[in-house]
């Protein structure tokens, strides 16, 4: 049995130490809002936080994450009021909305660091996370968007 | 027993992908003997069998039910995919029906024909074939509603007003929808009514949120790998490596040490038109488990009979096909032979592209239940329908024992509408108990695709002594769709084919358009806009060439090939005729946005291509230029034609997502087959568009001609790959006319 925290909340799975975290995640906590989309690290649709940190739990065992603080979109905030899934709104950024989650994880692990992030800040914080549908250009202005509310600054 | 002729006749039509009315499928299914009685879904009357209403509320058909709480469901019947129509058709209702959209909400239908006819998504064409229907029966809803609350108040209908889920008396009483549903409910529903019109409109037309937007942001969307039934288990399949092989032994044992697997067993192939590629089934308590135990199986494979196929063969094949005449002539016009021996200038290029993926990113999966002689199905499926009837044939079982749930699809792009991930998962819950969700993982989507064909085009045009276009020669070669559907691949498949080649309105008097199929084990099916994929970067590209050898400007050259004064025979649902004038439009409107006549900034070049494409018009403008040997690509224009358009935020979202996808294949996306299999696996080979590499200014602009809507899922897609080659031309001086540019 692995302990793993998850949006503040413990919970006790039965799992191989070696199975992904996402597959943790989906299958035995039944948090079905982290995506798969490659597992390989390749597309970001499973980012979650670890820490506040952003990692790619289709290549993070789960047995290395225990004790740690885990957050899912599920938890990114308690009514869908973070200042990405505000701006994410706003803006109409999601189309198919599958890679959305692992989006707006990446997008708010770059804000909590860096409150005037540059074109080239969120090509490098974001060229992980693939968007089929190709919702790139509202993804870019959604985090400047962000990023501006939260410097409590009006964007026009 | 043949039990699927008519949806399969359906897509065959590949001029327009899906035909755009139902009295056409009508016809079809009738011819085809499919059974599909539609006696409920068209009018929703209460006295059809098919519909039986709802005894809460006002439910007078299958997409409208006003509850007691004053909440409207909407029942939409088309797959969403991200092309917003779950947010699009419910606008429909909301306008007609005059509700307060904070009240509305949806609900997917099911695979059902006879409540709401062919429910296939994609050929752009879920407005064009469902805003009419949803209008009219929405606003006979109304018109009950009105009756009720003429009754309840004592008041001449004619004097009632509507608005925001009310219905309005002069002296200022009101009733809420909710609370005249019971009443309405009682009430005959009239056969027509008269629309609103378009001057009044309070909701089409304007920006609105998508409707599932809030559980899209907070993960409680259900995607098709989201569903969970009770008892629900997990599955991953072993398919061969190279096209129609098959399992010869495999280490069961080794599978079922595996912690968390149930089971191990052999499914069948399904040929043509399904594909389902047969293999074998590793059943287990989780993903994780499913993929580890498919791992341990150590399948030795019979190849089959494609295994010595290869992209470097088809290739070689391509091109000596269009080095001559080709096998087969598609169209003919004037004489072109003798036009090119008498040209002023003459000039032939060669163009290439490859197989292509669609990699929607929910890969493929599908969950299944088969108990006491019905199968239950939930799949993120573009086409219910046909899925409907595959898994019935193949599972022989009479239709109406299958049911098939539609989920949110990751993506769909076309390749959704095949149902051979559902039949797959029929197969599999057959053989086994309880709900199972089979879960293809990213190296068995992009290996288990229907592919974009890989096709090359040779063209030879020549000038008169004036300078104009005069003889257009054209052959191509391409793994023709057709074969995979019909399982027999010939020649004459091309006229299905040419779309975007061999019907452009271009004047061009003497033309020759011909084709020889390639023969590939590899199966082909439908990307976003199809055809025009290729065709439209062959001949956009091509017509930028003799514009060049004409030392014409590219828009000014284009214009003159569009005769815009003579009158065009209006389109009909069963036949598109291409009006020049809209093309015209497109074309000169996305030249005006992008600042045509102001020469670009130093280094950057402007290129400018055009396409029709499942009946809209659409014309990009790109800036481009080479920085340190990478292609940097600054800005995109496009000018697009759908008619009206309804959601003009879901409406710059496909077109900003067209212009992506396009990039993302012009740049990057190659499939290549060695020993008759995929060779790429995962995006680190089959390299998708990042958001580094997007442009960072798209400008949309629509050409709202006053006619029957057409859709915008497509158009954007195919001007774009010719548009940027031209670019980069004019930036660099260096042609590209292989695709992907980035080797």
């Amino acid at each position: 049995m692995i302990t793993i925290n998850v949006n503040g909340q413990d919970h006790q799975v039965e799992a191989p130490e070696n199975m992904p975290l996402l597959w943790a995640l989906r299958d035995l906590v039944g948090l079905t809002g982290t995506k798969f989309g490659c597992g390989k690290a390749l597309c970001g649709a499973c980012t979650v936080h670890l820490d506040g940190a952003p990692i790619r739990s289709c290549v993070t065992p789960v047995g290395s994450v225990a004790g740690k603080a885990i957050t899912t979109v599920e938890g990114l905030s308690k009514s869908g009021d973070h200042p990405v899934q505000v701006a994410w709104k706003t803006l109409n950024v999601p189309q198919c909305g599958y890679c959305q989650a692992g989006q707006m994880m990446s997008a708010a692990a770059l804000l909590a660091n860096n409150t005037n992030p540059s074109d080239s800040d969120i090509d490098q914080a974001m060229q992980g996370n693939i968007c089929r549908c190709g919702t790139y250009h509202r993804i870019r202005k959604a985090i400047k968007l962000a990023a501006a509310n939260s410097r409590g600054e009006s964007q026009s | 027993m043949r039990r699927v002729p008519a949806e399969i006749s359906r897509v065959l039509d590949d001029q327009q992908s899906f035909p755009v009315n139902r009295r056409s499928f009508l016809q079809l299914s009738l011819v085809a003997g499919g059974g599909l009685g539609i006696a409920g879904w068209l009018s929703g009357c209460s006295d059809s069998t098919a519909f039986v209403p709802s005894e809460d509320g006002f439910n007078p058909n299958a997409y409208v039910h006003v509850k007691a709480d004053n909440t409207t469901t909407v029942t939409i019947s088309m797959s969403e995919m991200g092309q917003g129509v779950r947010t699009t058709l419910a606008m429909f209702v909301a306008e007609e029906l005059d509700l307060d959209w904070d009240t509305v909400k949806v609900q997917q239908a099911p695979g059902d024909s006879t409540l709401y006819g062919d429910q296939g998504t994609g050929g752009s064409g879920s407005i064009r074939d469902n805003h009419e229907r949803l209008r009219q029966l929405a606003g006979r809803a109304r018109a009950v509603l009105i009756a009720a609350a003429a009754d309840q108040l004592g008041v001449d209908a004619r004097k009632l007003k509507t608005e925001n889920s009310r219905v309005v008396a002069p002296d200022g009483r009101e009733l809420t929808y909710g609370e005249l549903a019971a009443g309405a409910a009682a009430l005959p529903v009239p056969d027509q009514v008269k629309l609103k019109p378009t001057g009044e409109f309070r909701i089409l037309g304007k920006e609105r949120i998508g409707i599932d937007i809030d559980d899209i942001l907070q993960g409680t969307a259900t995607y098709g790998m989201d569903v969970r039934r009770d008892n629900q288990r997990f599955a991953a399949v072993a398919r061969c490596p190279s096209f129609g092989g098959k399992a010869l032994s495999f280490d069961r044992e080794a599978a079922l040490a595996i912690p968390g697997v149930d089971e191990v067993f052999e499914i069948p192939a399904v040929g043509a038109p399904v594909h389902a590629r047969g293999g074998v089934a590793v059943v287990a308590a989780n993903t994780w488990a499913a993929f580890q135990g498919r791992d341990a199986l150590n399948v030795n494979w019979d190849l089959g009979p494609h295994s010595n196929e290869s992209s470097k063969n088809y290739s070689r094949f391509m091109h000596e096909a269009v080095s001559g005449k080709g096998a087969h002539v598609i169209a003919e016009k004037g004489n072109a032979q003798a036009a090119l021996e008498r040209a002023s200038k003459v000039r032939e290029s060669v163009y290439e592209v490859p197989f292509i993926s669609h990699a929607t990113l929910e890969p493929m999966n599908c969950t299944a239940q088969v108990a006491d002689g019905r199968c239950t199905i939930w799949a993120p499926t573009q086409f219910p329908n046909w899925a409907k009837g595959a898994v019935a044939e193949a599972l022989d079982l009479d239709e109406q024992n299958v049911e098939v749930n539609v989920t949110l699809l990751g993506g769909g792009f076309g390749r959704r509408i095949n149902p051979d991930f559902v039949v797959e998962a029929a197969t599999v819950a057959q053989k086994t108990t309880g709900p199972v969700q089979v879960v293809w993982n990213r190296e068995d989507d992009l290996r288990n695709d229907f592919y974009r064909p890989p096709a090359v085009h040779a063209i030879k045009g020549g000038l008169d002594a004036s300078g104009r276009l005069d003889v257009w020669r054209h052959r191509f070669s391409s793994a023709p769709i057709r074969g995979t559907v019909s399982g027999k691949t010939d020649d004459a498949q091309g006229n299905s084919e040419a779309n975007g080649a061999s019907d452009t309105p271009y004047r061009i008097p003497n033309t020759v358009f011909d084709y020889t199929a390639l023969h590939s084990g590899v199966t082909r099916g439908w990307w976003r806009a199809v055809h025009t994929t290729h065709t439209t970067f062959a001949v956009e590209s091509f017509l930028d060439e003799m514009a060049v050898l004409a030392d014409a400007d590219p828009l000014a050259f284009r214009l003159a090939l569009l005769d815009e004064a003579s009158s065009v025979a209006a389109s009909t649902p069963e036949q598109f005729v291409p009006d020049p004038r809209r093309l015209a439009g497109v074309l000169r409107l996305a030249a005006e946005k992008a600042g045509w006549d102001t020469p670009p900034p130093d280094g950057i070049g402007r290129g400018i291509a055009c396409a029709i494409d499942h009946r809209s018009y659409a014309a990009e403008v790109v800036e481009a230029s080479m920085e340190d040997g990478r292609i940097r690509v600054h800005k995109v224009v496009c000018a697009s034609d759908c008619g009206p358009v309804f959601n003009p935020n879901g409406a710059r979202a496909q077109i900003e997502g067209g212009i992506i996808q396009g990039l993302s294949a012009a740049l990057g996306e190659a499939v290549t087959i060695e020993k008759g299999g995929v060779v790429q696996g995962n995006f680190d080979t089959y390299r998708l568009l990042r958001i580094n590499d997007a442009p960072v200014e798209i400008e949309t602009v629509f050409a709202e001609t006053d006619t029957a809507p057409t859709g915008l899922g497509e158009p954007s897609v195919p001007p774009l790959a010719p548009a940027l080659a031209n670019a980069l031309f004019r930036a660099t001086g260096n042609r590209m006319r292989k695709l992907p540019l980035v080797g």
